[in-house]
């Protein structure tokens, strides 16, 4: 019993750690009022860069890093568009997960189907780093100064335009925070997941991880929780094999990402997002 | 900067929005081009395929009509939705939806032949109204966010229909195959002969767009969607009921990418198959085509026809330059984050004023606090 026990928490945190990762770059971004809709994006583009990184250097710490680097040029990508060009937030974000996925699958069609040596295990330091970035993030968010900096700049940006912070540098910060956490998460699906690379293969998990950041209501602590939460269901639906039709368990955590965030809309009631989430600031304007 | 002078404008004229678009189109090229240069195919060649032999084809041509028929339902659909500021991400789902519902009445209802293409429209219809349904109601009552939810109905849609046709409904004559019986032929919809344009579900699509362009613009209902849209406060104010406005831009947004579901089974595959052949990713696509449409549902028929020219070309690159399908996806994406990106362009506009003055002060755009 305590063997299956352990293997199903191993398995659950194997899924957990890249929405993990992705989830609390989530949060940085919405915290300072910018919505990244573009997570699936930067993590297919983070887990492509890791994988040629790695395949080439023989290095998977060093693919990772570099898969983090990707997801922050992607995330810079959407801070130009929609901080300095005030564009729509979600429009951008969409357009960015489309050209994430679109321009790796035209550049990853030469890399399919080569094995990776440079591989790490599911369970390594990335998973342990990830808890321990959830806690040092809610430690930053919430009780240092730069936090406040950055929850200030997501609830009223006028008011802390008014106090001298530049909010487009704040917000840019983030944002590519944000990008880098994206890719790092992604670079672990191909360099310790499921060691290879397929074109797609962040496979709806940047959409989930979205739906973690407001299940946790934007507390990096509880996207901890979350993560497991959708981890342990995703490996529920590979026990679960045999017994019920793949194609229904594959649905399973998805459907239960609507379910779940109905059943827990009315706890959250009071803790709502950010004040300007999604809103565009124009300097000046009050 | 220097004799001229940038003031915000409130509206700009069609001329601008008609020429920044193009330009937005012109840099994404570019980029793209870029890519495939990256890709060792020469962007010229590239292009050339594009044009010539996209435009200068009769076939290609026909092609490009008929792709631009789910994208033209499905993107009018959205330009309503999020002309209401409701942001249906779910019309992928919501098409596949609709597919399902054509399937079921083609296969598994004994409809009079007369009546069946009728009954299949209107289960899709309603398939994909009930897709839409459900992100409205759960936004209002319990205020999640529809984002999510029109996105995590997609991947239901999208495994819903797989297990449909590995599992309850695959065809006895498929075999090894994943797909559905074939209709019949009463359940099939014609097309223009030597094409694949199904021509009932493109009328249908114009006339959505026609008759939702004078709704939007003429009606009470329409005049409700414009001020939720705009100030959803000052809808309340007026006596509006935000939740009931919504509920019913969502079922017409809904049902109308379900329509665009119900052509693609009955006009171009004759029966259901996997989703990804299904819907070419038109349910994202026709966000694009929403987009550049402007809020403007008539403005839909035209950049459906560019969205479908961009997925034509796609496919004849494929063919003759051995580029990844994939390629669609980027050009679409590029073109849709230039879109947005160019859009600050059409708030202000440049007026030349040699001497300076203090109204030129007071109306600088990038004046700090």
């Amino acid at each position: 019993v305590i063997d299956v026990l352990v293997v199903t928490i191993v398995r659950a945190m194997a899924v957990a750690t890249p929405l993990l990762w992705a989830s609390i770059g989530e949060t940085y971004a919405e915290r300072s009022g910018v919505v990244n809709l573009g997570v699936e994006g930067m993590m297919v583009i983070g887990a492509f860069v890791a994988f040629v990184v790695a395949h080439a250097t023989g290095q998977p710490y060093l693919g990772l890093a570099a898969a983090g680097i990707g997801g922050g040029v992607a995330a810079w990508v959407h801070g130009f568009v929609s901080v300095t060009l005030r564009a729509n937030q979600y429009v951008a974000g969409l357009a960015l997960a489309m050209v994430g996925l679109g321009v790796t699958g035209v550049l990853g069609r030469g890399w399919e189907g080569i094995p990776l040596d440079a591989t790490l295990p599911e369970i390594s330091l990335i998973t342990y780093l990830g808890v321990a970035v959830a806690v040092a993030s809610w430690f930053v968010l919430h009780h240092t100064g730069p936090g406040i900096v950055i929850r200030s700049v997501g609830e009223s940006p006028a008011a802390a335009a008014a106090l001298g912070i530049n909010v487009t540098r704040v917000r840019y910060l983030c944002v590519v925070v944000g990008g880098v956490l994206a890719g790092v998460g992604g670079g672990f699906l191909s360099v310790a997941y499921r060691p290879s690379w397929t074109e797609g293969m962040s496979g709806g998990l940047g959409w989930i991880a979205l739906a973690i950041t407001i299940f946790a209501a934007w507390d990096p602590v509880r996207v901890v929780g979350g993560a497991v939460f959708f981890g342990a269901l995703f490996h529920l639906s590979f026990r679960l094999q045999g017994a019920v039709a793949p194609e229904l368990l594959r649905m399973m955590p998805f459907a239960s990402t609507i379910v779940v965030l109905a059943l827990t809309a009315r706890q959250r009631r009071g803790q709502g997002g950010p004040e300007a989430l999604g809103m565009p600031y124009t300097p000046g304007e009050r | 900067v220097g004799p001229v002078q940038f003031e915000a404008a409130p509206t700009a004229p069609w001329t601008r929005v008609l020429g920044v678009s193009a330009l937005a189109f012109a840099t994404a090229l570019a980029v793209a081009g870029a890519l495939l240069l990256l890709l060792g195919v020469n962007p010229l060649r590239a292009y050339a395929v594009m044009f010539g032999g996209v435009l200068g084809d009769a076939r290609a041509s026909a092609e490009i009509l008929r792709q631009a028929i789910p994208l033209l339902l499905v993107g009018v659909g959205l330009v309503v939705a999020f002309r209401a500021q409701f942001w249906n991400i779910g019309a992928e789902g919501q098409l596949l939806a609709g597919a399902v519902g054509a399937t079921a009445v083609a296969l598994f209802l004994a409809v009079p032949d007369r009546a069946i293409i009728p009954a299949m429209f209107a289960a899709g219809a309603v398939c994909g109204a009930a897709w839409g349904f459900v992100p409205a109601v759960l936004r209002f009552t319990l205020d999640v966010n529809e984002v999510i939810t029109t996105l995590m109905l997609n991947y239901v849609a999208i495994f819903g229909v797989e297990w449909l046709v590995h599992g309850p409904w695959k065809g006895q004559t498929a075999f090894g195959f994943a797909y559905t019986d074939t209709f019949r032929d009463a359940a099939i919809l014609a097309v223009i002969p030597g094409t694949r344009i199904h021509w009932v579900t493109l009328l249908l699509g114009v006339a959505c767009a026609l008759g939702l362009g004078w709704g939007l613009a003429r009606t009470r209902l329409g005049f409700e969607v414009r001020v939720l849209g705009q100030s959803p406060t000052a809808a309340r104010y007026a006596g509006m009921q935000p939740f009931r406005t919504t509920v019913l831009v969502m079922l017409a947004s809904g049902a109308l990418a379900g329509l665009a579901g119900v052509g693609e089974v009955a006009g171009i595959h004759r029966k259901l198959l996997a989703p990804e052949q299904v819907s070419l990713g038109y349910g994202y696509a026709a966000i694009i085509v929403a987009w550049l449409a402007r809020g403007n549902p008539v403005a839909a028929i035209g950049t459906a026809l560019l969205l479908g020219f961009i997925y034509t070309a796609g496919d004849a690159m494929k063919v003759a330059l051995q580029v990844p399908a994939r390629v669609t996806d980027v050009f679409n994406g590029l073109i849709l984050l230039f879109l947005i990106g160019t859009e600050r362009l059409l708030a202000y506009r440049v007026r030349w004023a040699p001497k300076p003055n203090a109204a030129r002060v007071a109306n600088r755009p990038e004046a700090g606090p």
